[in-house]
């Protein structure tokens, strides 16, 4: 039987290792485009404050790892699948068989489609090489424009602050991180960035960018113009699904899989960033494209190719951040549902915000800001959908008793 | 065979002597909100519940963890954070549905229950029996209490 992955990163890999542990004799193959062992996305912006080097963001820390487990890392691009022959093919022309296939190739960087956006000190800061690029152009006091205030902005904004940089950040959203939060919590966070002193543009559109002398200028849609010395790119990414052209496989947003991760294509499955598959919450086909859902697609894929036909319930949205010092934190319906209820608490003051979204007696979804003590607990309680029964009402009155909620209802304690 | 942290919330009198133990233990001073194990009281303290990481089979922070900075202690069966490896990205304290692993504001790592290597300072510490560490399977009550009243010998 031979395994082959398309996607070196935390999904590919952690599916590679599963797989392994399953079956001892199985030939197991991983095939990669960058030319660095398996790295996290999660811990580049780490390597560019300098806080850790290339190896400290690693997925596995031992050089032994893959040849320990008898698994292939190739170096190669991937351009077409071929279902048919069950072969791909690579950019080099050879071909690579495959009994199961796994497609695991994660998302790219996208940059806004306005002008000018080719020029050189034009960075995205996704892939270990951008890291690179970025590191070895940008020096301390330098203007660094960021485009985008989303989760991915915001966590290289931590990152360019501490390299020194003078940052603008430009988001077309009417608030800071649009998706993991709401405006209360969007405006706690701006003005936490503003007091630390970076400069927040929220419902700022970038028109254009032209090379002035030895900077950029930035144009944005209400005449304003910026110049910097930087552009750093965090508009969003989409995941790598053009080299499945003509193969045969379903491709939506992302690769479209169903409760077992496998594709319409039969021997085909895919997983992490690149795949859309089942949400937890909603039951809808979502790509999440995070760090727990690479990983634990990566687990329940292995499972699934080596026969396994338990479905998978679907992954749960959720991220952390931490903006210069303020953590936030989101899981699931965090907007809401229809007819369900809300309850928050705020304390400017301190920074500390709670939000909890229930439905009847269920927590379905929550924000957190200024909360690092037992934060998965709001996890447990959205996963396993628990009735709160009587925390529902001190919920209500009082957000932050929600680790007593937990302990109560999970535990059953009495 | 592994052991595990045997905990009787009906033993708890709340006298936080675990919370200190383990602060002290781990981060080298008396103050609970550096603890790892934490008290939960009920009923303005007529109820308290101690509550720590119970090392889950599961193992939701070492799978979610980016750079292999959470391991499992082969003699304890603890899962461990690196302080070295750990690039403070919290992914883990959003990951792990028990809500054990939580981050260190000073240091900027995470921090959870290591089991102390093998000696819980919170089981040597408590006074009552609430806190014990036995073999895992272990279950039934008067196992519990037989094992809660060995360890209590033994201090």
């Amino acid at each position: 039987m031979h395994h082959l992955i398309v996607g070196a990163g935390p999904s590919g890999v952690i599916a590679a290792e599963n797989l392994r542990k399953i079956s001892k004799s199985s030939s197991i193959t991983v095939i990669g485009n960058e030319s660095h062992p398996a790295y996290s996305r999660m811990a580049l912006p780490y390597m560019l404050a300098g806080d850790v080097g290339e190896k400290g963001t690693y997925l596995r820390q031992s050089d032994r790892h893959y040849d320990d487990l008898g698994i292939e890392i190739r170096n190669g691009t991937v351009r077409t699948v071929k279902p048919d022959s069950q072969t791909v093919m690579l950019a080099s022309g050879e071909s690579v068989d495959y009994d199961l296939l796994l497609i695991a190739t994660g998302s790219s960087a996208i940059r806004p489609p306005i002008p000018g956006m080719d020029l050189a000190h034009i960075h995205n800061c996704w892939t270990l090489d951008d890291a690179y690029g970025f590191v070895s152009q940008a020096k301390a006091g330098d203007r660094v424009v960021l485009l985008g205030a989303g989760f991915i902005g915001c966590i290289v904004l931590q990152a360019l602050v501490s390299m020194g940089l003078q940052l603008t950040v430009i988001e077309l959203a009417d608030r800071m991180l649009a998706r993991m939060m709401d405006d209360a919590g969007g405006e706690m966070i701006r003005k936490w960035c503003e007091g630390k002193g970076v400069a927040v543009k929220t419902g700022a559109e970038a028109v254009g960018v032209t090379k002035h002398g030895d900077h950029l200028d930035i144009s944005l849609a209400d005449g304003t113009m910026i110049a910097a010395d930087h552009i750093v790119c965090a508009a969003g990414v989409k995941p790598n699904v053009d080299f499945l052209n003509g193969s045969g496989v379903e491709v939506n947003f992302g690769v479209v899989v169903d409760h077992r991760l496998q594709t319409n294509v039969k021997n085909i499955f895919a997983a992490g960033d690149v795949a859309e598959g089942p949400d937890l919450s909603t039951g809808e086909r979502q790509v999440h494209a995070i760090q727990p859902t690479a990983s634990e697609h990566g687990r329940i894929a292995a499972r699934q190719m080596s026969g396994d036909r338990t479905p998978y319930g679907g992954s749960l949205a959720m991220n952390v951040l931490n903006t210069l010092g303020l953590i936030t934190s989101s899981y699931g319906l965090w907007q809401g549902v229809d007819g369900g209820d809300r309850s928050t608490v705020e304390d400017s003051a301190h920074n500390r915000y709670l939000r909890l979204e229930f439905q009847d007696d269920v927590l379905v979804g929550s924000l957190a800001i200024g909360l690092t003590q037992h934060v998965g607990v709001l996890r447990g309680l959205i996963q396993t959908k628990v009735k709160l029964g009587k925390w529902k009402k001190k919920l209500m009155n009082d957000p932050s008793l929600v680790m007593h909620a937990y302990l109560e209802c999970m535990h059953g304690t009495r | 065979m592994y052991k595990s942290l045997l905990i009787d919330p009906a033993k708890c009198t709340s006298c936080l002597q675990c919370e200190l133990a383990c602060s002290f233990e781990n981060e080298g001073v008396f103050n609970p909100a550096k603890s790892r194990i934490k008290i939960f009281e009920f009923e303005h303290g007529l109820r308290s519940i101690p509550y720590t990481c119970t090392q889950c089979d599961e193992a939701w922070c070492l799978h979610a963890c980016p750079v292999e900075a959470i391991t499992i202690n082969l003699q304890t069966g603890a899962k461990e954070v690196s302080d070295s490896i750990c690039v403070g990205c919290k992914v883990c304290t959003i990951a792990c549905p028990f809500g054990t692993v939580n981050y260190n504001v000073d240091t900027g790592k995470v921090m959870k229950c290591d089991l102390c290597g093998g000696d819980p300072q919170c089981a040597e510490a408590c006074p009552t029996g609430a806190i014990v560490y036995v073999d895992s399977n272990w279950t039934g009550i008067s196992r519990m209490q037989e094992s809660a009243l060995e360890a209590h010998r033994s201090n």
